[in-house]
């Protein structure tokens, strides 16, 4: 097994699965020559070729939809947004079309795609380039939604989501790229759909996925030390979402939270709420929390980019409101018309 | 063009006239839900272009699409028990009159977002060139596509890459109730496809002939050279936008005069003008794409809806 990045990892599972099918090709901006904005298509021109590793003009629309049509007649192009944010322009194709096809064909279309999309916060970026869009995705019947927290998870479920014959969005997480974890360097897949005990426990479950799941790991070391075992239970699918693990894990710790990066209003926290409590709603000893970005636009400045973001505090002052201690966790929603600031005159 | 091939065209546009004409009837009864944008008007442009088409090169339309599918060869009971929303419908009922699909013979949809098709024809033209293929794909769209993102992005795409696509205009003069003129800064279509360094034409959508001559034209350019065209046809809807359009924003005298420019009277008239077909002959032919019509809807009629089960297929592969 080899240590590498999580973009390495990914770029690993581009190559072993070009190389394994000619169907598969990648577009998108800055792909080839510029090897990919987050160098994770980097060497693939080198390897591959220009007629397999497709730079294009600014035109995600037009991007988003030359892979759905090249997928429609059986080819399996691996889509790159260079970030989520942008792929907004691509919302018709990927919702109307790429989702769609196949059902109001009748079943005689297939959209073997992946689109692949960098999200997330934390590099002081700003609003338009910090979102986590998940919950958009996760909303369409018809298409699936993968989010990768580690270098194998990365390439496994790549893997996967590029030998599937659904629409798959693939998302990533910007501040993630450069991390790093134990990658075989053979052939595996991980099933789409399958969430992942990180961390075993017996107090608490916190479900969790992207760049959260480091962030729980980090806030359960620090709990054990006081006596509480939280379980982490890594997502890894958004759609399809394995709500048996996480039915398993409550059933045994009566206690869940919910940590995420998007926004609260209709995030992937409010989905797993409401699943639970159809599943498990007899199990649980004290209301299920989240633990999300505050409900505002990302602002630039550090001090207030890092207020907005969850982090390992928020998650340990969440657990010991669920675990009935002094709760000091608090997030404001529903933020009407915005309070009357104090101006520094 | 040989007399059987004519004859064929004639046989294809009488077709489509008679089936939207019916399908028109049956959505007053009640039996057709949804929206229904019929083609009456425009049969010259979808015979005639895709006539120059061979069986293996692709077809992708927009929301008026019913001529477009049955000018392909699908046979009309198959598209009329869609508009029934029956189970043998051709996208099995789950698809209705916005959203015909044939992949068997490579009609590629039946798509309901204005300008949604066209990213994908140049997709599918990127597949055919991706494995040194020799097909193109006709990729038809109205003249309110024009003014959308999509177009622009296609035509750049399509022309930066070199790809097979020939680009379809039918411009019938109205997006929905807005005129060309109230829509697009340059009311020239063909005009806005030029700074695309793509070569472009624009022919008289309402002689099949002409549209033929300049599909077989564009068709083998595109497929000879590999590279892109465009073709406005100038054609106009004899019903409104919809069916329920109450049609307030044009002329009566407007419609009239375009209706003397029936693209079928006028094929008609060529045929028996140059001897190429007896008033008797063609009469047959009415006659038989009528019975066809009655075939269709009884085929409707008596299909079954699609079980209850249906609704949980195709959602994924």
């Amino acid at each position: 097994m080899a240590v590498m990045m999580y973009r390495q990892a990914l770029n690993m599972a581009l190559k072993e699965e070009m190389r394994r099918d000619p169907n598969v090709f990648i577009i998108g901006e800055e792909v080839a020559k510029y090897q990919g904005a987050y160098r994770v298509t980097e060497g693939l021109l080198e390897e591959f070729g220009e007629g397999r590793v497709i730079d294009t003009p600014i035109s995600e629309e037009a991007i988003a939809g030359a892979g759905i049509g090249a997928a429609m007649v059986g080819l399996r192009p691996v889509v790159e947004m260079m970030t989520v944010n942008f792929a907004l322009l691509a919302l018709d194709q990927i919702v109307n079309h790429a989702a769609k096809l196949r059902y109001m064909s009748g079943g005689q279309i297939r959209v073997p795609m992946v689109i692949r999309a960098p999200q997330g916060a934390g590099m002081q970026l700003g609003a338009q380039h910090s979102q986590n869009l998940e919950s958009w995705f996760m909303h369409v019947p018809g298409l699936k939604v993968v989010a990768a927290a580690t270098p194998y998870d990365a390439k496994g479920l790549l893997k996967s989501a590029i030998r599937d014959d659904n629409p798959v969005i693939f998302l990533e997480h910007e501040m993630l790229y450069p991390t790093k974890g134990e990658v075989p360097e053979e052939d595996y897949l991980i099933s789409l759909g399958k969430a992942d005990v990180k961390r075993e426990g017996r107090d608490i479950t916190i479900i969790c996925y992207l760049r959260m799941v480091t962030v729980a790991l980090n806030a359960a070391e620090k709990l054990a030390a006081e006596g509480i075992e939280a379980e982490i239970i890594d997502l890894r699918s958004l759609k399809p979402m394995d709500i048996e693990t996480i039915t398993e894990s409550v059933k045994k710790t009566h206690r869940a939270i919910v940590v995420e990066e998007d926004w609260p209003t209709c995030g992937t926290g409010a989905e797993v709420m409401a699943r639970l409590q159809e599943t498990a709603f007899d199990y649980f000893d004290a209301p299920i929390m989240r633990v999300t970005s505050e409900d505002v636009p990302m602002p630039y400045s550090k001090n207030l980019e890092r207020s907005a973001l969850p982090d390992e505090q928020k998650v340990i002052d969440a657990v010991h409101c669920v675990m009935g201690y002094e709760c000091r966790y608090s997030r404001r929603t529903n933020i009407g018309s915005t309070p009357d600031r104090q101006r520094q005159e | 063009m040989h007399k059987a091939e004519l004859l064929d065209i004639y046989r294809r546009m009488t077709l489509i006239r008679a089936f939207e004409e019916k399908a028109g009837e049956k959505y007053k009864e009640g039996k057709i839900g949804g929206f229904l944008h019929l083609y009456i008007g425009q049969e010259a442009v979808a015979v005639g272009f895709i006539s120059a088409l061979r069986d293996d090169d692709y077809v992708i339309g927009a929301y008026r699409e019913h001529g477009q599918i049955i000018a392909r060869g699908t046979e009309p009971k198959y598209v009329m028990a869609e508009l029934f929303g029956k189970s043998t419908g051709i996208s099995g009922g789950k698809g209705g009159s916005m959203h015909m699909f044939d992949v068997s013979r490579k009609f590629m949809g039946g798509h309901g977002i204005v300008g949604g098709g066209m990213p994908l024809a140049v997709g599918m033209a990127f597949a055919i060139k991706y494995r040194d293929g020799d097909q193109v794909v006709m990729c038809f769209f109205g003249d309110g596509a024009v003014n959308e993102g999509s177009f622009h992005e296609s035509l750049n795409l399509a022309s930066l890459w070199r790809l097979p696509v020939i680009f379809v205009c039918e411009n019938n003069l109205y997006g929905m109730g807005t005129a060309v003129d109230r829509a697009s800064a340059v009311p020239e279509i063909f005009k806005r496809a030029q700074c695309y360094a793509m070569d472009v034409e624009s022919v008289d959508g309402m002689d099949v002939l002409a549209v033929r001559e300049a599909a077989d034209r564009a068709v083998r350019i595109a497929r000879r050279n590999r590279e892109p065209r465009f073709i406005e046809a100038i054609t106009y809807r004899f019903r409104g936008h919809s069916i329920t359009d109450p049609d307030s924003y044009r002329t009566k005298e407007e419609i009239e005069e375009w209706e003397k420019r029936d693209p079928i009277p006028r094929l008609r008239k060529y045929l028996i003008e140059n001897e190429l077909a007896a008033d008797e002959e063609l009469d047959k032919i009415n006659e038989e794409t009528a019975a066809e019509i009655e075939d269709a809807v009884r085929f409707a009629e008596e299909s079954p809806e699609p079980p209850d089960e249906a609704l949980y297929w195709d959602v994924y592969a």
